[in-house]
């Protein structure tokens, strides 16, 4: 059982008994204190590490990149167009004692209303809802017994599907094997961090020709609400397999530590195909701009095999600060890569995101759709990149960028970077950015459409590609996300 | 027979744009069963009266009054015009990108219903409906599987102007050149959609540049609109001068009226 950051999350293999007892965990809070002061040093690396009982490989490699990480400074790039004070990155704690069932709320009556209050505009079901609270495992343990049932199917299936913990317990092979292969621990300055500290996270891992039976979305939001501020996701399709995957927590969690640097790893084999989409809804910060999540995130596939795909769609309105760039190394011939995108920015959120897509084998293709939606006083920057390297005969790319304003506030601007060292590459590329107009929401007006539903609508259209792109269910909860992150703010 | 409660009366109303008068003191009262045109020339101020009727915000009464059953209507919200029965097509129908047409006029009848205390209408009646209404006004039933007017013709945007009017049955429809660049199939729809929706208890108000459409359609009142003022009104025999003689015989009537 493995749980982080004061939401209690259950793994798999979480008994019931376990549920209930603290014996595991072995300390209390006052040694925790003491053992884990704020701040990261190799000691405290090494405690992680410890704590979890990794085997020597785990920590070696975490003691590198955090050796390589104290080479950086400890300062963090600048590049991105964002702004918000020098994070104190000795003032974080790099580990949280889990806390216990005794902890949380004890029954649903416990929560937040309001936080419940948007899990129902979500149209999360109440059972859901209360685990997603945190509510103590025990009030809700008839989900226990429907993770059990995924997991049999997975089971049945040879699907591998585990914490990160777990999975370097007991699937070390293939975590070794895979583990910074995509996104090794030097990468950038948040992914080094977060290899030497990373709290817990998903593994999957696909067997070569199997589909895998259940969107590992539905699974995975039951069990992890909260991984905790450096998660670690690693996915494995073996050859000729698919998986779809889900990630993310739609209701606007009240984090308490406002730095989340996760990576996300893929990597597709020949003729796999991984769909992975992501909801994100964190705490955005108040109307005048306090608090929230500063997210800063590195997700990278790989489509190491032929005919491979790799398709990211993600839908971003939380955070104050969002910094992701899902990307997709097209290393295989043929392979396919894939960024979808809505993010909205309302208040005084700021989002650079975007993609890079780096053409490697032979004709292979990729496509972009970003759609990028300013409210209030909101930034965002699409940043993307297309690289065609000089093996990649034949590769294609279509980009597409729009992005909408509401109101006169906010901004976008997109920032597109393309290499090409090939010849026969074929790049497309279109742009528009427009605005909810008076005239648009005057027509629906005369239909009697109130205004903050026409704006609604209007955003919504504008979405329209992307949410196609979503699991069905994602997609009408992505629409409500929309809505419910603007509401109060049009009209 | 007593004449009942106007549906529309609108008096000396005064409208500007930019601080510059369109409007400049306009009569006009619609009663139940009535369908009234009103002609003008190219800028005479037809659409600025239509859409100031139907609330766009740009516009702004300077002065007069405009009672809608009852109600004062320069005092309430477009939306809630349009849920209190009156309907604007417009000249020139906005696109609206990625916008299910379906979804759409769906919004607009619960819209309306909601408003009279009913409940949303079920996806199944509301296609059915749909689907007597596109065959009614004869649209290619491949437009409202499309966004909202997007990329289509001009006539087809039109059509769809009268495809929403026959769904919303309004109380008072006004019509904004809804005839303007239609071929005689078209306009011979438009005026199907028109008579067909006439009943003792609603009203329509034609804005039109052509007598054409007044062929199939015959109004109760015509009136002529020049310079923002309604200066001649009349039975139809009116439109037929009006086509046979043009506009100047009303400036230059309008013009000895004025050097008085
Ligand atoms: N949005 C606007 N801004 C400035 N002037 C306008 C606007 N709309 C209309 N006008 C002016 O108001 C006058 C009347 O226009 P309009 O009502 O559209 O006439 P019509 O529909 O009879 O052709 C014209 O002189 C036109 O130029
Ligand atoms: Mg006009």
């Amino acid at each position: 059982m493995t749980t982080t950051q004061g939401q209690r999350v259950i793994s798999r293999d979480t008994t019931p008994e376990e549920l209930n007892s603290d014996y595991k965990w072995g300390f209390t809070i006052d040694i925790e204190e003491e053992a884990f002061p704020k701040g990261l040093s190799e000691d405290v690396v090494r405690l992680i590490s410890a704590k979890k009982h990794e085997p020597e490989w785990m920590l070696d490699w975490r003691l590198r990149a955090f050796r390589f990480w104290t080479r950086q400074n400890y300062s963090e790039p600048t590049w991105a167009n964002i702004e918000h004070p020098p994070i104190d990155f000795q003032d974080i704690h790099y580990y949280a004692a889990p806390k216990s069932a005794g902890d949380g709320p004890q029954s649903i009556d416990d929560v937040d209303p309001e936080v419940l209050e948007a899990f129902s505009k979500l149209g999360i079901p109440l059972e859901e809802q209360a685990r997603l609270a945190g509510v103590a495992v025990d009030a809700v343990l008839d989900s226990v017994s429907v993770a059990t049932t995924y997991q049999e199917q997975l089971e049945k299936a040879g699907v591998i599907f585990c914490s990160m913990s777990d999975a370097v317990q007991n699937h070390p092979e293939l975590v070794q094997k895979y583990l910074g292969s995509v996104v090794p621990y030097a990468d950038n300055f948040y992914a080094t961090l977060n290899s030497a500290v990373f709290s817990d996270g998903s593994f999957a891992y696909i067997p070569p020709g199997v589909r895998c039976p259940i969107e590992l979305m539905t699974y995975f939001r039951i069990n992890q609400a909260d991984s905790g501020q450096f998660e670690r996701t690693l996915i494995v399709a073996d050859e000729g397999s698919y998986v779809s995957y889900l990630e993310g927590c739609t209701a606007p969690m009240r984090k308490t530590n406002q730095l989340h640097a996760a990576v996300v790893e893929l990597v597709a084999m020949e003729g796999a195909e991984i769909k992975y989409s992501t909801l994100q809804n964190w705490y955005p910060g108040d109307k005048n701009g306090e608090g929230g999540v500063y997210n800063f995130v590195t997700k990278r596939g790989k489509c190491a095999g032929a005919d491979s795909k790799i398709s990211w769609t993600q839908v971003e309105t939380g955070s104050a600060i969002t910094w992701k760039y899902p990307s997709v190394i097209l290393q295989g011939d043929n392979s396919v890569g894939e960024f979808y995108s809505v993010a909205l920015v309302n208040n005084w959120q700021q989002a650079d995101t975007g993609t890079k897509m780096i053409h490697m084998g032979k004709n292979t293709r990729s496509t972009i759709v970003a759609k990028g939606i300013s409210a209030g006083q909101g930034q965002q920057t699409y940043r993307g990149l297309v690289k065609i390297n000089p093996t990649a005969n034949g590769a294609k790319n279509f980009t597409q960028c729009d992005s909408l304003l509401v109101g006169d506030k906010c901004g976008a601007h997109t920032v597109p970077y393309i290499e090409v060292k090939n010849p026969t590459a074929q790049l497309e590329h279109e742009a528009t950015t427009s605005k909810v107009s008076d005239d648009q929401l005057f027509y629906l007006q005369q239909r009697g459409i109130g205004v903050e539903d026409a704006h609604f609508m209007i955003i919504n259209g504008f979405c329209r590609g992307i949410f196609q792109e979503l699991p069905f269910e994602f997609a009408m909860e992505a629409s409500q996300l929309l809505k419910v992150s603007l509401e109060g703010t049009v009209g | 027979m007593t004449t009942a409660n106007p549906i529309l009366e609108v008096q000396d109303l005064h409208v500007s744009i930019d601080e510059q008068e369109i409007l400049r003191g306009v009569n006009l009262t619609v009663r139940p069963g009535e369908i009234h045109a009103i002609m003008g020339p190219n800028g005479s101020g037809k659409s600025t009266l239509a859409n100031t009727l139907a609330g766009r915000p740009e516009y702004t009464v300077t002065g007069g009054k405009a009672i809608y059953n009852g109600m004062n209507l320069l005092d309430m919200e477009p939306e809630d015009r349009a849920r209190a029965g009156m309907f604007l097509a417009f000249q020139y129908p906005v696109e609206l990108p990625g916008v299910r047409a379906w979804q759409f006029l769906k919004a607009a009848i619960d819209a309306k219903r909601v408003h009279h205390g009913d409940e949303e209408m079920g996806a199944r009646d509301f296609d059915r409906l749909l689907r007597a209404k596109v065959a009614e006004v004869e649209i290619d039933p491949e437009l409202v599987r499309r966004s909202v007017n997007e990329g289509f013709s001009g006539g087809e945007k039109k059509r769809n102007e009268v495809l929403q009017m026959a769904l919303l049955e309004p109380t008072l429809s006004l019509l904004d050149e809804t005839d303007s660049g239609l071929d005689i199939d078209a306009l011979r729809i438009v005026a199907d959609g028109v008579n067909r929706l006439r009943r003792p208890d609603n009203a329509a108000v034609v804005v039109t540049h052509y007598q054409r459409i007044l062929n199939y359609i015959t109004p109760d009142r015509v009136h002529i609109l020049l310079d923002g003022r309604i200066v001649h009104s009349g039975g139809p025999e009116l439109a037929e001068q009006l086509e046979a003689q043009g506009y100047d015989w009303v400036r230059e009537e309008s013009a000895a009226a004025a050097a008085g």
